[in-house]
């Protein structure tokens, strides 16, 4: 396999080799020269315009998008203003940034995203001069004007422009200038002849270069490497400085011996480089400065332009798409001419297994010998990821897998998951899909952003096979896309609203975490509201359909989902929206069909707004309700007259109501407080408010007699209760002889018992005594236990003849603790009586 | 009896782990707020907070000093408020209000709210209004469940009861939903669902969604086979009886708050009251919570003469055995003594309060409305009761059993006991008639004609057969409770002419010393024992249905350790009694069975009543 290193250029300790990804398929009519030309990093697709410059003012230029293998993505005519520059962002949208300082954004489809503006003073200033980096924070512009001025912005997703300090005595336009990441902060740094600046957001600092030499000579062309940690300057003495980015250190300085500015600079190095170097590239000529000084020269045919990515460079000419790297240290180790390394043998010993040749064998031996055959599998692993054409890294890992049949204790991961990822690079490497990546930026950029680039590039199909094949979970993989695939669906034109959900829901049927408002937000997004309403019908939660909803001024649908819902959070959020929207009867008669809210809303009317309460229960003509609302309200009122006006408001609405009870119960209140009223203005009682017993009690209390009867009389209240609270007071007051008048006034509705407790509450026993022959005949045993006459009680029990009579006075013998001898005897003939009724 | 087949139930899950995970969420939110801070609690969060993390914890993370919300202007002079509440309307205003206060005083501190279980749109609408939308911070803490003990879990949410079955409200349903999750991933998957109620099913509903929209973790063995959901409005008869197991008792008389009571000085015999944890880790009321009052002084007196053998066994040792009973067992005496004299003296208050004869014939009244005897007998003890203005809310109680087991009142009784109840407590009281009667619990019967009159005009458009029927579905329009018929279906009043031993229960009706089975229990009983609800449609029918059964996990279903699946977890929306939990541990001791019980809060007939005034005090 000598051929593998035919392209190959040693350099300094490294080899560096050119390989060709594509043939262009693309027909550019001038090549690519007087053109703007912007490629995208991690073989990102291509944009191509003629510059404004070299067109007469009345043509209008194309724009033109490719992919890295050239097959055409899109292509329109150029409507706005003068171009100056083109570029990516990481989400591989195309910005154009136009001499005014509009920023145009459009996707890889070529249609147009959104557009902002890098500041008000540019539009008069213009943009000379402008570059588009990428940092953690996003993608970035910054521009400089035709005074000389810069402005940032770091990320166009989250703009915030800024302004950068002018460059004292700068007279005219730097000679050359780029953009730095440092510290976290975007700085720029600009070279004025011998001198550099560095801008940052507040200040210019005047900084000098470690050992340039020599001293005044003139930098014509600065470079950033990709990571932002080297830099590299050109002077017009055609010498070449590489540093540290932090312009402390310097790597190297070397003598190129060309004076003329070069057309690009770019570093190219990868992770663990051996030998970085910058690429340099003139009109013919494409020279490899290695920072060790050595260099390697390529004679151009075509106009070419250099992208640079993680681990190399590329070349794109009109004709040919081309990778140039420096050779990773594993595919060194095997390849080169006369390797000895494991790797090297092994690829060899499988070579002569193949043939039959029992070399194989010793190859094999030879490297066990060394001990070296995990090694020399994992080299073969690791170098077959570094390569690029396919019958390669075949050979390559056929070998591994004939080295590791002699291994018993290696860890196959490695082994299976390049096997993976190369399945899935050489998919996308197809030059009908032309990403080019390498594995070094595939594991740098991750699975997730492969997809969704596949997604931008509406590749729904393979993006969805490489899912399925890295088995990545179905919410992050075939969900994601089928919901991209769906959103881009719903905006096109043409297909009527029912195929179009047949369609989707179809397609998307199975597929878990699908959400169905995200796509019918799309769908309004782009006029179509009834297929969003369609859409929504499909959404299960509840939760994500209401807002769209109300977006689209469907409140009556959006109530009746949140209610369905259960909640009570997102009607409420309905409720507050349609208050707002509707003017209030619409509102009220929104609410009344829908109880749920309606509940919810008169709640918050309840603690918020107690007029609006009022309003809606008389827009539903609930007259109870308003009746109840009345009462309640009416103790909120501290002045009687308000109160009793409020009450009569509440009458009315009971007897519209038809509720007579309350009504008369409100009435009677009324007149209660009435004279309340009237008492506590002549006796200064103190009566308002209380109830009818209350009122009554206090008047019996302090001796009111008569006012007492009149109020038992007029408001019919029932001998009982009166009964009660009269021989309550009279006992409270001790009054024994009024109460005594008072039990023979007439026959007590209440019996002689209550007479006989309330003495003995007052403990009075003599008093009760005196009621205890009233006492109706059930009651009697009771009677006799109050007064603790135990005698007596026995003696009505056994009359009774009442088996759980005599058991109360039985048990109450035992529970006092005296025990005399009579008491022992009554227990005797109490249990001789309990006897006798049990016998009955 | 069957003790013979009875098997061991099985442990319970560990819940302290829902303690754990509510003090480090809370912990994380003090430290959003860094630096010193003084807190504001809702009331009613004092004492759930406490059992979560107490005041040394909050020093720990730099909470200056603690306040009440007392909706009054504040005095705290520190520049970080953090405010820990329920999402309530009336404390985000309050909030607001000394928000704006600041302002106007040009004072500028920082503040941050913490709603707990979670924010509603509503609150944060309110702090937009009143355009303080931007000046505080808010946040959730989601503090679902509270283990009160080993077998009961709270939500501490006592507004759930009225918030939903009285106002319609059903913003606390998502929580339940939320509580069931949270439990449902640390000690699922369960194996079965039953439920019934309207709420049960969307608080179930609501709790599948979460699971669908949530990682799915399969494979665990759960810790709980399977879930009960019950609605307070399926049984409201049971609560509204007084209670007479012990540990009902003291919560009626007491009230035990967040599984703490105040015992006063009556009880401690000493000048001042005490604060009691009531637990299974008080041995003394880990015997006697669950027994018939009348069996607890009796053990009590015993177990205070084990106590003094324990003590007299000092007499007659050497010093080194008196050395290790010092070290060992003294301890433990004391404190057993300590809460051996503590539920002594509140049997004792209790007794007095509770052996009157008015007690007594309270309870006979009720016993009599339950068995459904001398109905009229009742009616004027009642009449009496409201009368002597004996008690606002018990007279409300009785009134409540009443309609809720004979069907509404007749419209004259009705109409004079209300009026009566007016006169002695105040019109006022016009709306609480009217909330009692919303629910239900407190209704008039549709006067006779009426329905007759539609019944016949119905009638004669259709044929017999269907007139029939419609007969059927207008009586049960009209009584929506029929607990007779459900008593008589589910055998819930044993016959009365046996005679009970309530020291050995031999069903579930101990509980209310015989008379009745509670009904919420029973059906729990029943479903288990049917695996379901077949066999029980009359039964579900007159409960207005609402019913449903769905199993969890197809596959762990045969996997499941036997254990797991006799472990049930009850979950009662609005609210359940202590006595519904001493049945359901009596059921459980019986069949083999663990129950734990989860509820919306802790409830007795007190509480269900005041939940529903609306009496201007």
């Amino acid at each position: 396999m000598a051929f593998i290193t035919a392209n190959w250029n040693p350099l300094g300790e490294a080899f560096y080799r050119k390989v060709e990804l594509y043939e262009m398929s693309w027909v550019l009519r001038d090549g690519l020269r007087d053109s703007l030309v912007a490629a995208a990093p991690y073989g990102g697709p291509i944009a191509v315009m003629k510059e404004s410059r070299c067109l007469s003012p009345s043509v209008r230029p194309q724009l033109e998008i490719y992919t890295a293998s050239g097959v055409t993505m899109a292509t329109f005519p150029w409507k706005s203003g003068p171009v100056v520059l083109l570029g990516w962002s990481v989400s591989e949208e195309l910005l154009c940034v136009q001499q005014d300082g509009a920023v145009l954004i459009y996707d890889l489809t070529g249609a147009f995203q959104r557009h902002f503006s890098m500041g008000q003073e540019v539009v008069q200033s213009h943009v000379s001069e402008a570059k588009i980096f990428h940092s953690p924070y996003g993608t970035g512009v910054a521009i400089m004007t035709g005074s000389s001025r810069f402005t940032l912005a770091t990320n166009i997703d989250d703009l915030k422009l800024r302004r950068l300090p002018e460059v004292p005595g700068l007279q005219g336009a730097p000679s050359c200038w780029a953009v730095l990441n440092q510290d976290r902060q975007t700085k720029v740094l600009l070279a004025n002849g011998p001198e550099l600046y560095l801008l940052d957001n507040t200040s210019c600092t005047s900084v000098v270069l470690p050992g340039v030499c020599p001293q005044d000579s003139v930098f014509v062309h600065i470079a950033v490497s990709f990571s932002y940690k080297y830099l590299a300057l050109f002077t017009d003495t055609g010498h070449l400085w590489t540093g540290h980015a932090h312009l402390q250190d310097k790597l190297s300085e070397v003598d190129t011996k060309i004076r003329s500015p070069p057309k690009q600079m770019v570093w190219c190095r990868r992770p663990q480089s051996q030998q970085p170097s910058v690429v340099v590239l003139w009109e013919q000529l494409l020279l490899v400065v290695a920072v060790g000084g050595d260099t390697v020269q390529y004679p151009l045919e075509e106009a070419c332009v250099c992208v640079g990515e993680l681990d190399g460079v590329r070349l794109l000419s009109p004709s040919r798409h081309e990778l140039l790297q420096e050779v990773p240290l594993v595919c060194e180790d095997i390849f080169k001419i006369a390797s000895m390394g494991p790797g090297a043998l092994l690829l060899e010993a499988h070579k002569e297994y193949q043939k039959s040749s029992q070399k194989a064998d010793e190859y094999l031996r030879e490297i066990k010998e060394q001990g070296m055959l995990g090694d020399a599998v994992r080299q073969c692993v690791e170098a077959a990821g570094h390569e690029q054409h396919t019958h390669t890294q075949k050979a390559l890992l056929r070998a591994a897998s004939f080295g590791k049949c002699f291994l018993t204790n290696l860890s196959p991961e490695a082994f299976v998951s390049v096997c993976r990822d190369l399945r899935v690079l050489n998919a996308v490497r197809d030059p009908s899909i032309g990403i080019p990546l390498t594995h070094t930026q595939y594991k740098q950029m991750t699975v997730q952003v492969l997809i969704d680039r596949l997604v931008y590039r509406r590749l729904y199909p393979l993006a969805i096979e490489v899912c399925r094949y890295l088995k990545t979970p179905e919410y992050q993989g075939v969900s994601r896309i089928l919901r991209h695939w769906a959103c881009s669906k719903v905006q096109q034109k043409g297909e009527s609203d029912e195929v179009m959900v047949r369609c989707i829901s179809g397609r998307l049927a199975d597929a878990p975490g699908i959400s169905y408002s995200h796509i019918a937000s799309k769908a309004y997004d782009s006029g179509r509201t009834e297929l969003a309403i369609k859409l929504l019908d499909y959404e299960a939660r509840s939760g994500e359909q209401v807002p769209l909803l109300l977006k689209m001024r469907r409140s009556q649908l959006a109530l009746s989902k949140a209610i369905e819902s259960g909640d009570t959070d997102l009607v409420y959020t309905v409720v507050s929206y349609v208050k707002n929207e509707m003017n209030r009867g619409d509102f009220f008669m929104t609410l009344r069909n829908q109880p749920v809210a309606l509940s919810l809303y008169r709640q918050f009317c309840k603690l918020q707004e107690q007029e609006t309460l009022k309003d809606l229960y008389n827009q539903d003509d609930d007259h109870q309700e308003l009746a109840n609302y009345y009462v309640s309200a009416s103790y909120r009122e501290k002045r009687l007259e308000a109160r009793l006006s409020v009450l009569q408001s509440a009458v009315d609405e009971y007897n519209k109501a038809k509720n007579e009870f309350s009504s008369k119960a409100t009435e009677e209140e009324m007149r209660l407080l009435r004279f309340q009223r009237k008492l506590d203005d002549e006796k200064g009682a103190g009566l308002l408010g209380l109830s009818l017993q209350a009122t009554m009690e206090a008047l019996l209390a302090s001796g009111l007699q008569k006012q007492a009867d009149h109020l038992y009389r007029d408001f019919r209240v029932s001998d009982k209760r009166y009964w009660w609270l009269k021989l309550r007071s009279l006992a409270k007051k001790e009054e024994w002889e009024e109460l005594e008048k008072f039990s023979k006034s007439k026959k007590s509705p209440v019996g002689y018992l209550p007479f006989v407790e309330v003495c003995m509450e007052r403990s009075n026993k003599n008093e009760a005594k005196k009621y205890v022959t009233k006492v109706t005949p059930e009651q009697r045993v009771r009677a006799h236990l109050a007064i603790e006459d135990v005698e007596g009680a026995a003696e009505a029990a056994i009359e009774r003849r009442s088996e759980a009579e005599i058991g109360a006075v039985i048990s109450h013998c035992c529970s006092s603790s005296s025990s005399s001898s009579s008491q022992r005897l009554l227990l005797d003939k109490l249990q001789r009586a309990l006897t006798t009724a049990n016998r009955k | 009896m069957a003790h013979s087949i009875r098997r061991d139930s099985p442990e319970l899950p560990d819940f302290s782990l829902l303690k754990r995970l509510a003090k480090d969420q809370l912990i994380y939110l003090l430290e959003q707020l860094p630096g010193r801070k003084d807190l504001f609690i809702d009331a009613d969060l004092m004492s759930p907070l406490d059992r979560i993390a107490n005041v040394s914890t909050l020093k720990q993370h730099e909470v200056d000093k603690l306040y009440k919300v007392e909706y009054k202007p504040i005095v705290s002079t520190s520049d970080q408020l953090c405010f820990l509440i329920r999402p309530r309307l009336q404390s985000v205003k309050w909030i607001c209000d000394v928000v704006n206060a600041d302002k106007a005083a040009g004072k500028f501190r920082r503040y941050k709210l913490i709603f707990t279980p979670q924010k509603f749109y509503a609150c944060e609408n309110v702090l937009e209004e009143q355009g303080i939308f931007g000046d505080v911070t808010t946040d959730e803490w989601a503090f679902h469940l509270l283990p009160l003990d080993d077998d009961i879990i709270s939500l501490e949410l006592p507004e759930f009861f009225r918030d939903y079955f009285l106002e319609g409200n059903q913003r606390w349903v998502r929580t339940a939903g939320s509580a069931l999750h949270l439990l449902h991933s640390l000690f699922g998957p369960f194996c079965k669902v039953y439920g019934i109620g309207r709420c049960s099913k969307m608080a179930y509903e609501s709790w599948r969604e979460q699971v669908e929209e949530g990682e799915q973790n399969t494979g665990r063995d759960g810790e709980i086979g399977s879930v009960f959901l019950i609605d307070r409005d399926v049984d409201y008869v049971t609560p509204m009886c007084s209670q007479v197991v012990y540990e009902g008792l003291v919560d009626d008389i007491f009230r035990i708050k967040c599984g703490c009571v105040e015992f006063g000085p009556e009880v401690t015999s000493s000048d001042k009251s005490l604060k009691v944890m009531l637990n299974s880790q008080d041995k003394v009321f880990n015997q006697i919570r669950n027994e018939h009052f009348s069996n607890v002084f009796g053990f009590l007196s015993q177990k205070a003469k084990n106590l003094q053998t324990a003590y007299d066994k000092r007499s007659g040792m050497d010093i080194k055995q008196i050395k290790t009973f010092v070290s060992e067992e003294l301890k433990g005496l004391k404190q057993e003594h300590r809460l051996l004299s503590l539920h002594i003296g509140a049997s004792e208050s209790m007794m007095k309060k509770k052996t009157k004869q008015e007690f007594q014939e309270l309870l006979k009244t009720e016993h009599s409305l339950l068995e459904g005897f001398d109905i009229r007998e009742c009616i004027t003890f009642i009449e009496e009761h409201i009368n002597r203005q004996c008690s606002m809310i018990e007279s409300l109680r009785l009134l409540c059993l009443l309609s809720l087991t004979e069907n509404g009142l007749l419209s004259k009784d009705f109409k004079s006991m209300k009026a009566q109840y007016l006169q002695s407590y105040g019109v006022d009281h016009l709306p609480t008639f009217a909330n009692l009667k919303q629910l239900g619990v407190l209704v008039e019967q549709p006067t006779g004609e009426t329905l007759t009159a539609m019944e016949s005009k119905v009638g004669k458009l259709v044929n017999d057969r269907t007139a029939g029927k419609l007969t059927d579905a207008f009586s049960s329009l009209a009584k929506k409770s029929h607990f007779r018929a459900l008593s008589r279906r589910l055998n819930l009043v044993p016959k009365s002419d046996e005679e009970y031993d309530l020291r050995v229960p031999k069903d579930m009706a101990y509980i209310f010393s015989g008379a009745y089975v509670p009904l919420s229990c029973k059906l729990i009983e029943q479903v288990l024992e049917r695996d379901g609800w077949t066999g029980l449609e009359e039964v579900t029918r007159l409960l207005n249905g609402q019913e449903f059964a769905a199993s969890g996990c197809s596959e762990a279903d045969g996997k499941a350790r036997n254990d797991t699946r006799r472990t049930i977890l009850v979950m009662f929306l609005g609210g359940c009694t202590f006595s519904e939990i001493s049945a359901l541990r009596f059921l459980g001791k019986e069949k083999g069975y663990k129950f734990v019980i989860v509820t919306t809060a802790i409830t007795n007939s007190a509480r269900l009543i005041e939940a529903l005034l609306d009496n201007h005090a």
